[in-house]
């Protein structure tokens, strides 16, 4: 059994891209069916938001599978392999468990920290349970994922910067324009952390804001939350000059707010100043803004700058959930390896119960004329003499099944019990001490 | 009576422009803006009771020597300030506005502080009139050059991400750019009615409303520069620009105070 995963991000894609291979919440499942129907694919959990497309999967064979799932991102979205292959990373085995661990813990995001993702993640794995796409192995996976996000939230300060950017945005829009009361933001692009900026500035005073986005339902959507109004993306330009501050959080590849568009929009509000946040991993807003007059352009390294955890502190924090992660993996291995040791247990009960019922057989035949109590006392004495013998060395594989010479420990048990008959034995005798010699 | 309290002036202001320097500076000492501000409300009372113990004594309005044209200069800076600080709430302009008032006040030092002889034909209630006013709108025009170098410090330290020990203190671009802009508005028609007030006393003594002396010609140079501020304010500038320019006409009205009247030319040296 093995684990994949297949996906795309926003390192990797550009926004058009994974916006075609997104998968829609009411899809999900429909598209979770029809990978299952694959032989190979054993378990699978598809993670889609704006910003990565991700694919899970328990496969039997790793390249088959990946082919596979491959074909099945092409057909289902009807993209051109070539340019899936382009943006798509594979991760399998303990890499691809690394990688779901990172997601999870926002290690992965556009903004490090973003609390957004577990969510997300959360959502996802639920559709993925009501259609039984999960088994065993993804059930036990996800689970863990969602520990060591819950971890890394508690043991370190990286989910700090989400409250603390709005806080520190709050603050400097005070000393730009003083009361912030009656003035406008503008959202360009939504992600948790700008929108709790924004909330954080309606806090304060804030009357109106302006939602942008590619997506105009989901720019709806977002204004009805802050009751304010949405604007299609295409117009965000000529709004511009409505805004006193813009927060800008897409996930474009390349600047979206040039000198000269503020320039415009400058003189169109009678120099009013106006105060940009650019959240935006790459930025969206071209770093000569700032040299405008009446324009102050900060990203989100200058916000964090501001408020104590700075840049080395979040890298600092980064290595400490690291860290955490690479604990977690080792744990989450053991428990994969100690299911090693299950189909050894399975074997070892059933040829145990297998003499059981030989022995039983024989000695009941033995005994005539015994009541039925008598013969359950016989029948249930011979029964927990098995079990308790089974135990402790069932017991004991468990454990010794996680370790590094966990194998060795397994096939020692099954010779041990004979649970692979007597002629397999000897074969295996007979080839070792041939290899010797020939060595 | 009025050299005394001249002195205790000074003095209150510039304990007043110390406490407001360690408040900007050291934000950690509680109420030492409160005890700045009313240093500053003491010193203001001891500067007006210079003024009017000097006006009985010398029996008219005195501004008419280098050296009361500069104290009641600072006396109108510091009304201003006082007014605006009751008002906004602003302390750190005491930290700027009060050392300003000291340093405009240090050329008087070497001057003679002895009450002067006016003709008694210039000594009608029009020069009263007209030094006050136009020093009052010089005052106004000093308030807008303070505020406005405070929002270029500010704005610096917003544009290079760079918050220096003063940016907590500082209030905000907008309420400085507001500031700046009324104080204009406050002492370009002060100066204009000033002027004016000249040429009815200048055509009432000398029966000519305008000489084209150095210092009228400067003056008229200087209303010309605010005229021109007011009129790109109206055209949009504003924030660094007009800061700028802000600066640019305190300039102005510095040579002419401090250079253009020492001077000695036509009838307006002191």
């Amino acid at each position: 059994m093995n684990i994949v995963v297949i996906g795309l991000n926003h390192t990797t894609a550009p926004v058009e891209i994974r916006e075609k291979l997104a998968f829609s919440e009411d899809r999900i499942q429909h598209a979770l069916a029809t990978l299952m129907k694959h032989d190979g694919i054993c378990e699978s959990f598809i993670l889609s938001t704006c910003n990565r497309v991700e694919i899970y999967a328990c496969v039997q064979d790793c390249e088959c599978g990946v082919d596979h799932i491959k074909k099945f991102l092409a057909r289902y979205h009807t993209v051109p392999s070539s340019i899936l292959e382009e943006s798509l990373y594979v991760h399998t085995g303990e890499q691809g468990i690394k990688h779901l661990f990172r997601v999870a813990s926002s290690l992965d995001s556009l903004v490090v920290g973003e609390p957004q993702i577990l969510g997300q993640l959360k959502d996802a794995f639920d559709s993925a349970l009501d259609v039984k796409a999960t088994g065993l192995i993804l059930n036990k996976l996800i689970k863990k994922a969602i520990s060591v996000a819950k971890r890394v939230r508690t043991e370190t300060r990286i989910s700090e910067s989400g409250v603390s950017i709005g806080f520190a945005a709050v603050e400097l829009a005070k000393k730009i324009f003083g009361n912030l009361e009656g003035k406008t933001a503008m959202l360009l692009g939504a992600g948790d952390m700008a929108e709790r900026a924004a909330r954080h500035l309606q806090d304060n005073g804030i009357r109106s804001v302006l939602v942008v986005n590619r997506t105009f339902d989901r720019a709806v959507e977002l204004a009805r939350e802050f009751h304010g109004s949405a604007v299609p993306f295409e117009q965000f330009s000529s709004e511009l000059m409505m805004a006193d501050i813009v927060i800008c959080s897409t996930g474009a590849r390349g600047f979206l707010v040039f000198p000269e568009m503020v320039s415009t929009a400058i003189k169109e509000r009678r120099s009013k100043p106006m105060f940009f946040i650019d959240i935006s991993v790459p930025r969206n807003i071209d770093p000569r803004v700032n040299d405008l007059d009446n324009a102050f352009l900060y990203t989100i390294d200058d916000l964090e700058g501001i408020v104590s955890l700075n840049k080395e502190g979040r890298a600092r924090e980064a290595k400490k959930a690291e860290k955490i992660v690479q604990q977690e993996i080792k744990t989450y291995l053991q428990w994969e390896q100690s299911l090693d040791a299950v189909p050894v247990i399975v074997d070892l009960r059933e040829h145990m119960e297998e003499i059981r019922k030989r022995e039983l057989r024989k000695a009941l035949a033995q005994l005539k004329g015994i009541t039925d109590k008598q013969r359950n006392v016989i029948e249930s004495m011979s029964a927990a003499i098995v079990n308790k013998i089974a135990h402790t060395p069932a017991v004991v594989l468990k454990k010794t099944a996680a370790h590094e010479d966990g194998t060795e420990w397994l096939s020692f048990a099954r010779t041990l019990f004979n649970l692979d008959g007597q002629k397999r034995i000897l074969k295996k005798i007979k080839k070792n001490s041939e290899s010797k010699r020939s060595d | 009576m009025n050299i005394p309290f001249f002195h205790l002036a000074m003095g209150a202001y510039a304990l007043g422009a110390f406490g407001y320097i360690v408040f900007i500076l050291k934000p950690a000492i509680p109420r030492i803006a409160f005890f700045s501000r009313w240093t500053a409300v003491a010193g203001f009372l001891f500067h007006l009771g210079y003024f009017l113990s000097r006006w009985i004594e010398s029996g008219r309005i005195p501004i008419t020597s280098f050296f009361e044209a500069a104290n009641f200069l600072g006396m109108g800076i510091v009304l201003v300030f006082l007014l605006m600080e009751f008002r906004f709430a602003i302390a750190a302009l005491g930290s700027f506005v009060l050392p300003l008032v000291l340093i405009l006040m240090l050329p008087v030092l070497p001057a003679s502080s002895a009450i002067n002889y006016v003709n008694p034909l210039l000594a009608s209630g029009w020069l009263g009139v007209h030094t006050s006013l136009t020093i009052l709108g010089d005052a106004a025009f000093a308030f807008s050059f303070i505020v406005s170098l405070m929002y270029l410090i500010q704005e610096r330290q917003l544009k290079a991400r760079h918050h220096g020990i003063l940016f907590d203190r500082l209030p905000s671009l907008e309420m400085m750019d507001t500031l700046s802009y009324r104080a204009l508005v406050l002492g370009w028609p002060l100066f204009t009615l000033g002027m004016f007030a000249g040429a009815v006393w200048g055509s009432k003594v000398w029966g000519a409303a305008w000489s084209w002396g150095l210092k009228e010609t400067w003056s008229i140079a200087t209303w010309l520069v605010y005229l021109l501020i007011l009129h790109l304010r109206s055209m949009k500038w504003r924030g660094r620009k007009m800061a700028c320019m802000s600066i640019i006409g305190f300039i102005f009205v510095i040579i002419n105070f401090y250079v253009i009247s020492r001077i000695p030319m036509g009838k307006h040296t002191f």
